[in-house]
């Protein structure tokens, strides 16, 4: 871990601390407001700060990406991720290419680490699953190939 | 705007399999209409939220890259005959709401 990122993450931890302290992040609480911030960021990095408070990870193979390897048509990929680890809260999907990558995060409040969903993606480019499993961040990525893109047309 | 989701959970073992299919444009708001040339509003659902009897058992918050007519499959620990409610609502203030019981 380098010094940036050693930096990054005490800010997030001390924000996370300060928000839980006063209170906001009560567990069980459905989500406070929309994060529009998130979903307008333009770059995964940038987009995974303003959902999950911080935008570096951790790679995991143990994140299991289900995508197709060619999607004809870009505006419905079938995703599918499940995660063997314990103690995930929340997991959100991005796909890098598309414009604002935040596709969809979900809180899962003690449920089994297992979503599925269909995205749309404007180009070929990797699908990103972060998933955050006691405090940290871990993701895994699965290159989609896409012939017809779904974004815009 | 009723009845636009469609739901189905199951158990095995313990475990609850819910799946559900949701009636939506999910428009991004970066589509141009090729008639007129205007950029298409966004309309896309914004929040799900997921209940088991009392216990919120998934949130999510959506932007406009999931596909139209969402599909959402999830698993969470659970039993038979329990009710489960899915809601959603959309950036235009709308919502819906589902509730079906686990066989």
């Amino acid at each position: 871990m380098n010094r940036r990122t050693l930096l990054k993450r005490t800010l997030a931890v001390s924000a996370v601390s300060v928000a839980a302290s006063a209170g906001l992040l009560a567990p069980g609480q459905a989500l406070a407001a929309y994060p529009t911030a998130a979903f307008e960021a333009k770059d995964s990095a940038a987009a995974l700060s303003a959902a999950l408070g911080s935008g570096s990870y951790e790679h995991s193979d143990d994140i299991k990406i289900k995508a197709p390897d060619i999607a004809e048509n870009g505006s419905v990929v079938p995703v599918t991720i499940s995660s063997g680890m314990s103690g995930v809260e929340s997991i959100s999907l991005l796909s890098e290419s598309n414009n604002s990558p935040l596709v969809a995060s979900f809180n899962l409040n003690g449920s089994i680490a297992y979503v599925s969903t269909r995205i749309k993606m404007g180009k070929t480019g990797n699908v990103l699953a972060v998933v955050k499993a006691g405090g940290k961040l871990y993701a895994n990525k699965k290159e989609v190939k896409v012939t017809i893109g779904g974004c815009g047309g | 705007m009723a009845k636009s989701i469609k739901l189905r959970a199951k158990s095995k073992k313990g475990v609850v399999t819910v799946k559900c299919l949701m009636n939506h444009p999910m428009e991004t708001g970066l589509r141009k209409d090729k008639k007129t040339g205007k950029m298409i509003p966004a309309h896309h659902i914004q929040e799900v939220t997921a209940k088991a009897g009392d216990k919120t058992v998934l949130d999510a918050v959506w932007g406009g890259a999931i596909s139209k007519n969402p599909y959402l499959s999830f698993k969470f620990n659970g039993a038979k005959g329990e009710a489960i409610t899915l809601s959603w609502v959309d950036n235009k203030g709308n919502s819906d709401s589902v509730t079906g019981k686990v066989k």
